[in-house]
């Protein structure tokens, strides 16, 4: 029915390319929110980062480094290393746990895989704070998890695991996992149902047959996926503070005390560009080795 | 089929404007920032009330986040020309920022005869010797401990050096916790030792031999305040009135006064310069300023006065249900003032690591 009008669309772009000013309007509403609500936000928050503060009151407009200096310093650069350690820690765990997941559910009949779609959004819809006291009472030692353990035989005393390194990479795990399922989904769903069974056929143990036919099929999706998982985990404030020790303190919970606790906005400003610059450099990376080429929009054309 | 759907936007239009006559014909209430939750609770249930009937001023409260961060967006808020609230109460830290960068509007003595009964260091003056913030309650933060893990009442902060490895919860930062302070006090002899960069650093090294006691550096009360219940986190540093109002409730927690004292800490009543009801303002914090008040709040509230004791008509018993008769250990605002970022670093680097 609109196939018709699908194929005169690239003719009439070739025959007259100036189509009137409407793509250009429909293009600049997009491109003016964008500019709006996400440059100039960011370039204030960059700006800030250059101005003077005033020690024992707020700050001026001004040109100086020393947020800047200050946010690489030994300290910072060594908490910038531990949030990205963390982060792909929690990022490679939700992918062996998520990939996995949703190739076994994608394979179910339709009906029988909303049930746990519905779960999935569900947990989404916690929040940081709710999900980080929630293990925070599950890995205590008076009321956690380590007492039904000890009540079944299992363990001798209860302990508790929260503050703590695994604490806090569980959370994240937990956070990060229904974004990841949902991401990996679509590509999961399209996945011809055959192409495993064919390689089942041809004598490939289920596992090998995984790995070799179905991941390299999507493996573009995985990497996007890790990327979306790695960014979001790092940007997260609230899991480290309240399962975590003071060595398990990302960047994040030191731009919050500085911009909150301790009145210091531009150095939180410059902590900010810091990990966004590094937040970025690092999730690209993430994308082309496990994709294994650059983003791009369209597919390389071979040429003729 | 009916035009309904076309004349459904046209009667919201309608209802919207007739909404926005009728806020717009009301008065506006004066808007009182105090601490979300237990403070904002009572403070509605037994002060704003009473503020109300006795001078016809509409109030409005406003859960003001932890001093610090209220200060950050009242900054914030006033460059833009907007004030979050009229009147917010401020511990003394965030108070004396707000001074350095005029935030405060100064107020008229004039109109606020009750300041008399005020303590004269919660009266607070900017550098140029106007009055800017009144004093609104005091509070403490004392050595708290879970009753059933600790039958034995600690008498000492030392206690907090002792044998209780990963026991202790206490507050993350340095100008929260005012633990420099209490050490200072407690392996010292006061807190004069904190007058040099050489002194601090001293005060430090002992500070961090309690490091393997420390179970949870916090950020948020009710986290704390639920592992000292539980006894998961047994020993601390709290804030007594609420630790109080938990004993009564039946929650397994002490409060003590230390023999080398409470930490007091206090709110002053500080009026936004982006405020456009600065008389009514002043109305209020004279209002506040009256003993009676003070009688009332301590009761009610369970905070120290802010009043002299010789205008209070509390009792002994009720005056050290929310006070203690010895020596308690103030912060060094000036130090957080003069050395803040320096201190905030050393903090970072050596004590929360």
């Amino acid at each position: 029915m609109n196939r018709a009008p699908a194929q005169s669309r690239p003719q009439h772009r070739r025959e007259r390319p100036e189509a009137g000013p409407w793509p250009h309007l429909l293009l600049a509403w997009p491109s003016l929110a964008l500019t709006v609500l996400f440059l100039v936000p960011l370039g204030t928050i960059a700006a800030l980062g250059f101005f003077r503060r005033i020690p024992a009151g707020f700050f001026e407009v001004g040109f100086v480094t020393d947020n800047y200096a200050r946010a690489l310093d030994s300290f910072h650069l060594e908490r910038l290393g531990v949030s990205v350690m963390l982060a792909l820690a929690a990022t490679l765990i939700t992918l062996l746990v998520a990939v996995p997941f949703t190739f076994l559910l994608t394979r179910r009949p339709r009906r029988a895989q909303v049930p746990y779609l519905v779960l999935v959004l569900a947990s989404l819809s916690l929040s940081e704070v709710i999900v980080g006291f929630a293990w925070s009472l599950l890995l205590s030692r008076t009321s956690g998890i380590s007492n039904v353990l000890v009540r079944i035989g299992l363990m001798e005393t209860a302990v508790a695991w929260s503050p703590g390194l695994w604490a806090v990479i569980l959370a994240f795990v937990f956070v990060a996992l229904p974004l990841a399922i949902l991401s990996l989904y679509p590509t999961f769903s399209r996945l011809d149902q055959e192409l495993p069974e064919a390689a089942g056929t041809m004598g490939a143990p289920p596992l090998v047959g995984f790995v070799t036919v179905v991941l390299p099929l999507v493996r573009r999706a995985v990497a996007a996926t890790a990327a979306l998982v790695f960014i979001f985990v790092l940007g997260a404030y609230v899991i480290p503070q309240t399962l975590g020790r003071p060595a398990h303190w990302t960047i994040p919970v030191h731009i919050t005390d500085q911009a909150i606790m301790k009145n210091h906005l531009p150095l939180a400003a410059a902590l900010a560009i810091v990990l966004l610059v590094m937040s970025s450099v690092i999730a690209v990376a993430i994308v082309v080795i496990v994709s294994g080429r650059p983003p791009r929009a369209e597919p390389s054309v071979p040429a003729p | 089929m009916t035009p309904r759907p076309a004349r459904l936007p046209l009667l919201a239009l309608v209802a919207l404007l007739l909404a926005a006559t009728a806020t717009t014909s009301l008065a506006q209430p004066l808007r009182i920032a105090v601490y979300g939750g237990y403070f904002q609770d009572s403070f509605d249930a037994h002060v704003f009330p009473l503020f109300t009937e006795q001078t016809g001023i509409e109030v409005e409260s406003i859960a003001a986040p932890t001093g610090m961060a209220w200060l950050v967006q009242l900054e914030t808020a006033a460059r833009a020309g907007q004030a979050p609230a009229d009147v917010s109460m401020m511990s003394q830290g965030p108070l004396q920022r707000g001074m350095t960068s005029d935030l405060w509007v100064p107020l008229d003595e004039s109109r606020l005869p009750n300041v008399e009964f005020v303590l004269p260091a919660l009266v607070n003056r900017n550098a140029a010797g106007e009055l800017v913030g009144v004093g609104a309650v005091s509070w403490f933060v004392t050595l708290v401990t879970n009753t059933d893990v600790y039958p034995e009442e600690p008498t000492s902060w030392a206690e907090l050096w002792g044998d209780h490895p990963n026991s202790l919860g206490l507050l993350a930062l340095p100008e929260n916790s005012f633990l420099l302070e209490v050490t200072a006090t407690t392996f010292f002899g006061g807190t004069d030792i904190l007058d040099t960069e050489e002194g601090i650093l001293e005060v430090v090294d002992k500070l961090i031999e309690l490091q393997p006691n420390v179970q949870l550096w916090y950020r948020d009360e009710g986290q704390f305040q639920q592992a000292l219940q539980s006894g998961e986190i047994p020993m601390g540093q709290y804030y007594h009135d609420v630790t109080g109002i938990a004993a009564d409730e039946g929650f397994p927690v002490r409060s003590t006064f230390p023999a080398e004292g409470g930490i007091l800490d206090s709110g002053s009543w500080a009026v936004t310069r982006a405020s456009d009801m600065v008389d009514e303002a002043h109305a209020f914090i004279d209002w506040f300023s009256q003993p009676e008040v003070q009688d009332l709040v301590a009761r009610m509230i369970g905070t120290a006065p802010t009043v002299e004791r010789e205008y209070l008509s509390l009792s002994d018993e009720e005056f050290a249900a929310v006070s203690d008769a010895g020596t308690p250990i103030i912060p060094r605002y000036d130090m957080y003032l003069e050395r803040g970022d320096w201190l905030n670093q050393i903090w970072s680097e050596r004590v929360t690591r």
